[in-house]
């Protein structure tokens, strides 16, 4: 299939926890609610273990949108991970912001292991927001960098 | 000999301290000079033109040994050896800093000292440093890209950003970790960015701002304005001065339930 006529398919990677967000898409799973299948899901033990590294590292293999999500404040497995993240991600935004980064491109949420609707909605928000944007070629392009300096 | 130069030496002669970290005059500017006997502190001076941070010496043990040090601190050696301090990595009273009020020579010997004198000279941004950050602000999100990864271009990945740091203190740094290898060796401009985040992110509420990174940068990127921009934001979101010995923890090891999260929907 061409997808010269198609439109875009944006890939995007989903970093969540396990206690909260990904019991949450199972729900939305178990209640055959339909939502958009360009998410890939990675499974982590909470978000406090979500290294920013993984994020970037996301982008560089060809993510064009990226989701972050866990537990609600307060209700994180392990007390506190969740709040660490929201600090760490508060900061990660303010210096990828001033780099030039998309950030519109990281969508952060919350969700708990009730909300599977919640989940089914904000992947479709996602994919309809990233389909907007584009595919995130900018970044692509400095990715393979090496490549194409090797292969001349 | 200079009022400084005798405090060092009668520090030394004492038994103080086993070694004073200064600068002298050097060919090409000031250098560092470390003092183990009364003579050696003859040609130590502390002026403005006293850039590097010499207070990175203070967390190599193969130099420091188990003894006293005194440092001769410039506002920018002070501000690390609160933050130094704070984090455990000196001994509270175990560094002498010897400071200059006018001609007069003042010896702190405790972090509430040093603190209080900070208090009192608080330190601004050069003129051309606000000029470039509040011109990058400005421009797009587009033109800030194109901006940063110019000057990630021009990176040689010669880490000398890190070995001019004072706070760059780990042991095993992350770019020397090659299983998972997270940032590739090589100078390309995507790996280039990547270490400079990672630098830049372990330094979130610890950067003293002494634009260290920035003086040692062979190429000239202006390392100081990524480290300058993240103290503005974590100030703004938390209301935590960077690189001040924060005794409460560091801004990413601490929380508070009501920190903000307008962009978590």
């Amino acid at each position: 299939m061409s997808e010269t006529n198609q439109e875009f398919e944006p890939r995007i990677v989903a970093f969540v926890c396990n206690w909260c967000t990904y019991a949450g898409a199972d729900l939305a799973g178990t209640s055959r609610l339909k939502y958009a299948t360009n998410v890939k899901i990675v499974r982590f033990p909470c978000t406090g273990r979500i290294d920013f590294m993984l994020l970037l590292k996301a982008f560089e293999e060809g993510a064009d949108g990226i989701i972050v999500s866990g537990c609600h404040p307060n209700d994180c497995h392990y007390t506190s991970g969740n709040f660490h993240a929201r600090r760490r991600w508060t900061v990660f935004r303010g210096l990828l912001d001033f780099m030039g980064i998309d950030v519109r491109r990281i969508h952060f949420t919350w969700v708990s292991a009730a909300e599977g609707a919640k989940w089914a909605d904000i992947v479709n928000e996602t994919v309809a927001d990233i389909r907007a944007l584009g595919p995130y070629d900018e970044y692509k392009s400095i990715a393979s960098n090496f490549e194409k300096e090797a292969a001349k | 000999m200079s009022k400084l130069s005798e405090k060092a030496a009668a520090l030394l002669s004492e038994g103080t301290v086993g070694l004073v970290i200064g600068y002298e005059q050097g060919t090409h500017g000031t250098r560092p000079k470390f003092c183990r006997k009364a003579e050696d502190a003859a040609t130590l001076i502390l002026n403005d033109k006293c850039l590097n941070n010499i207070g990175g010496y203070l967390t190599k043990p193969e130099l420091i040994g188990s003894g006293k040090v005194a440092v001769t601190a410039t506002l920018a050696v002070m501000r690390t050896v609160v933050q130094l301090t704070a984090e455990h990595q000196l001994t509270d009273g175990n560094v002498i800093v010897l400071a200059l009020d006018g001609d007069e020579v003042l010896q702190m010997a405790s972090i509430d000292e040093i603190k209080k004198w900070l208090a009192a000279h608080p330190e601004d941004l050069s003129d051309e440093n606000k000029a470039l950050l509040s011109k990058l602000k400005a421009l797009s999100r587009e033109e800030r890209w194109n901006f940063w990864i110019n000057e990630m271009n021009k990176c040689i990945k010669c880490y000398a950003c890190r070995a001019s740091c004072p706070l760059c203190y780990c042991n095993r740094c992350i770019v020397e970790v090659n299983c998972p290898q997270w940032i590739k060796p090589w100078a390309a401009p995507l790996s280039n960015m990547e270490w400079q985040i990672n630098r830049v992110m372990h330094m979130a509420g610890r950067c003293v701002g002494c634009g260290a990174c920035d003086r040692a940068c062979p190429v000239h990127i202006p390392l100081r304005l990524l480290t300058i921009s993240m103290a503005g934001d974590i100030k703004e979101a938390f209301g935590v001065a960077s690189g001040t010995g924060n005794i409460d923890g560091n801004v990413l090891s601490s929380f508070k339930p009501d920190d903000k999260e307008n962009f978590i929907h």
